[in-house]
């Protein structure tokens, strides 16, 4: 079967492709409040953004390292040699002709124009920090729904976007937070309008391209009441022998009976540190769902997470970390029931490959006042080397009466007998472990739109080649 | 002692080609052929010089106590890592097969049915074999989803198997019977040249046992060498061997036509380690 109708057309080496591009904007290397200003100039900022900026600077300098729990790796990353901007000065274009040649070019090696014509209502791919290719397909934005970049979104419809935006992660969440809530450029911001069912996903492209580059995207979704939207992002970066950073902010905001499935794929090269925070508000029987799939970076921390603050809310995360020889995969979920008979599902699944290392971390909050809470978190983690290293950090409070939570954790090996069994059968040991490899993940991807799934099982195979000798 | 012995490694000789021209080709049998192997695992030897030479087209019954290295045997036709073959050659019409991995073995037209078969959680048996029949064709081709499935329904037809089963992960929860069936389905997908089926009829109730019997029977046809290990005669009233060998202690010591096999439940395995013991001492 051919797969050329994937939703993100990731190919590791694709994606350590890059092509020069000028930009005509550049903040220079580090961190200080010359280079806030110097970005709230060029994006030509409305004040209350530039002192949102200017008041999340001091946040990330006093907040310290999360090292006392997390990898002592964050460590190594040196924030006075990062670009904290760069833009090509483009605006963001809605027609595929209107995009530079060069640009282009990049974009072609990455096979965005097929997607687009085959699977999606629109795109909004990020090139560096700028949106510079956004287009809505004529239907969505007929029905009412905005889909636009987050600089234009502040500035064009601040009635919506100011409300929401820091709502759900406050800029002191944590170091990271602070630190895209002082540099934030690109990303998307969608409102989808009172029962509105966006019949095909929307789909962002985000890509680094400038070495020792920190890419900081902003995205804030907001769903009205009985809307409905999917949203899905795809990752590549190219490789690069300096450590880049990517620390990205989602916000999600699911309205009184609305539903929001956000699902990410990334595919980061080995030298990219991840640290993302990704949560979504759950408003009063509204459903908020993360299908997060990470593969590739050199440590990727991120915990999506559902805060359930209306009566029956719904929250969920699938997610899927790959770790490859040397990477480190530090992801989990964070479930905060804030209200009663509000449920949530953790499903998350692990691979960790020669010295590979996959982290889970699960919190589970259901205070003593609630009633008839729900919670199931399932964490299985696959070792393919006797090198690979597992943990599983859950941390669940659940008090009150009537309030269920079930946890299942399983930790299993590809058996040498199965290669072989597999191998007799005429497949390499390459396509024997990543067969096994996506068998381990089969149940889950099955829950996943065909062509992330599709894509999914491809990324998988192209880590699996790499790694069987 | 080997009735079926043939002394020649592959020979070559000059053969008249279509046009007038003249150029080598190997001028081997078609068969299996093992010769004087030698097997070890964990330092002890349990393979020790055996010879055997199953042509294509015929069947071949081995049968021996438990412990006999049988099984081994067939590990090492398929070239499981964890044995170590220290002397003898193995060929397949003609190709050393020893050099080769294990999936190249299996690529070749080498197949085993395991006496106990591995489970592959979550990978289905219809994208398992999928899988194994596409790496069979040449680079560039696409198995045609359709021929598949149609040639799959039509061989668990054949072996009385509910289709529900191709969305079942390979082996996993199956019963020791469903699993001996899974084996000849991935057999009669596969059509390899030479198939060595380890103990296929254990487990398996009698009405399995004709319907997998029949399978087999139906692939059976010059193109096939079948290498049968089992303990029970019973199995072989069913798939009738062209010849039947004795293995003890590692080595092939009796070989006969299938009467063998009704002596052997008769009277047991002892009087043909007494034989082998005699000859050892001559
Ligand atoms: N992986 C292994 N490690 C150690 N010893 C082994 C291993 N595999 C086989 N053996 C030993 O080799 C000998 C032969 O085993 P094998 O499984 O080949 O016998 P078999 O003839 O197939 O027996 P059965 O009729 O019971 O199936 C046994 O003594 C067994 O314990
Ligand atoms: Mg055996």
């Amino acid at each position: 079967m051919k797969t050329e109708t994937s939703a993100v057309d990731i190919n590791r080496n694709i994606g350590d492709f890059s092509y020069d591009v000028t930009h005509a904007y550049d903040a220079g290397t580090g961190l200080s409040e010359k280079t806030i200003h110097y970005i709230s100039d060029v994006k030509q900022d409305p004040d209350w953004v530039r002192e949102f900026r200017l008041k999340a600077l001091k946040t990330f300098l006093e907040k310290p390292m999360p090292t006392h729990w997390a990898s002592k790796d964050l460590e190594a990353i040196d924030f006075d040699k990062i670009r904290y901007y760069l833009s090509g000065g483009t605006q963001a274009k809605r027609t595929w002709e209107e995009v530079p040649e060069d640009v282009k070019r990049t974009f072609e090696r990455l096979g965005i124009p097929e997607q687009e014509r085959k699977f999606l209502a629109g795109v909004e791919a990020q090139f560096d920090s700028e949106a510079v290719y956004s287009n809505i397909k004529k239907a969505v934005g007929e029905q009412g729904v905005i889909f636009v970049g987050s600089a234009e979104g502040l500035k064009e419809h601040p009635e919506i976007f100011r409300k929401w935006f820091g709502k759900v992660i406050p800029t002191g969440d944590n170091k990271f937070s602070a630190l895209n809530s002082a540099v934030f450029s690109g990303g998307s911001f969608i409102y989808v309008p009172p029962g509105v069912k966006v019949k095909h996903p929307l789909q962002a492209y985000f890509r680094i391209n400038a070495e020792n580059f920190g890419q900081f995207e902003r995205t804030l979704i907001i769903v009205d009441e009985g809307a409905e939207l999917t949203y899905m992002e795809g990752c590549t970066a190219p490789k690069f022998n300096t450590a880049t950073l990517h620390s990205a902010v989602v916000e999600l905001v699911a309205m009184k009976d609305a539903k929001i499935q956000y699902i990410t794929v990334q595919n980061w090269s080995a030298n990219v540190f991840n640290l993302v925070t990704k949560r979504g508000l759950a408003h009063e029987n509204a459903e908020v769902k993360w299908i997060d799939c990470n593969i590739g970076s050199r440590l990727t921390m991120k915990y999506p997470g559902v805060i359930m603050k209306g009566r029956k809310a719904r929250g969920e995360v699938l997610s899927i970390a790959l770790a490859n020889d040397g990477q480190h995969q530090d992801t989990g979920a964070k479930m905060v029931h804030a209200a009663d008979e509000t449920t949530s599902n953790i499903i998350s699944k692990s691979i960790s490959i020669g010295t590979g290392r996959a982290t889970y971390r699960g919190l589970v909050h259901v205070p003593k006042h609630l009633k008839n809470c729900k919670n199931n978190t399932e964490c299985d983690a696959l070792l393919i080397n006797s090198t690979s290293r597992t943990d599983t950090y859950p941390a669940i409070t659940v008090r009150g009466t009537g309030n269920a939570v079930q946890h299942e954790a399983s930790v299993s090996q590809v058996s040498a007998e199965q290669i072989f069994y597999m191998q007799q059968r005429g497949l390499s040991k390459a396509q024997a472990m990543s067969l096994s490899v996506n068998g381990f993940v089969n149940d889950l991807v099955r829950q996943f739109p065909m062509e992330y799934s599709v894509e999914l099982k491809r990324l998988i195979e192209l880590e699996m080649e790499g790694s069987v000798g | 002692m080997d009735e079926n012995w043939r002394g020649n490694l592959p020979q070559i000789a000059a053969r008249k080609t279509g046009k007038s021209r003249y150029s080598f080709v190997p001028l081997f049998m078609n068969e299996l052929n093992i010769q004087n192997l030698r097997v070890e695992i964990a330092d002890r030897e349990i393979v020790r010089g055996l010879s055997l030479t199953v042509p294509c087209g015929e069947v071949h019954a081995i049968m021996g106590p438990n412990g006999s290295g049988k099984s081994t045997l067939a590990k090492v036709l398929a070239g499981h890592p964890d044995y170590h073959v220290t002397g003898g050659a193995v060929t397949m019409d003609g190709e050393n097969v020893l050099e080769l991995e294990p999936d190249e073995r299996a690529r070749h037209g080498l197949f085993l049915a395991f006496q106990y078969p591995s489970e592959v959680p979550g990978v289905t048996i219809a994208n398992f074999l999928r899988a194994a029949v596409q790496a069979r064709m040449p680079e560039g081709e696409e198995l045609e989803a359709t021929d598949y499935y149609a040639k799959l329904y039509e061989k668990m037809e054949l072996l009385g198997m509910d289709r529900s089963f191709t969305s079942r992960s390979v082996n996993e929860g199956f019963s020791g019977g469903e699993k001996k069936r899974t084996e000849i389905l991935q057999l009669a997908m596969l059509e390899p040249k030479y198939a060595v089926l380890d103990e296929t009829d254990s487990g398996l109730d009698i009405d399995a046992l004709k319907t997998v019997a029949h399978g087999v029977n139906s692939l059976r046809g010059p193109n096939l060498g079948i290498l049968l290990i089992t303990h029970y005669q019973r199995l072989l009233n069913y798939i009738v061997p062209d010849h039947v060998h004795v293995m003890v202690a590692g080595r092939i010591v009796r070989s006969g036509r299938k009467e063998l096999a009704l002596e052997l439940e008769e009277r047991g395995y002892d009087w043909t380690r007494e034989e082998a013991g005699e000859m050892a001492v001559r």
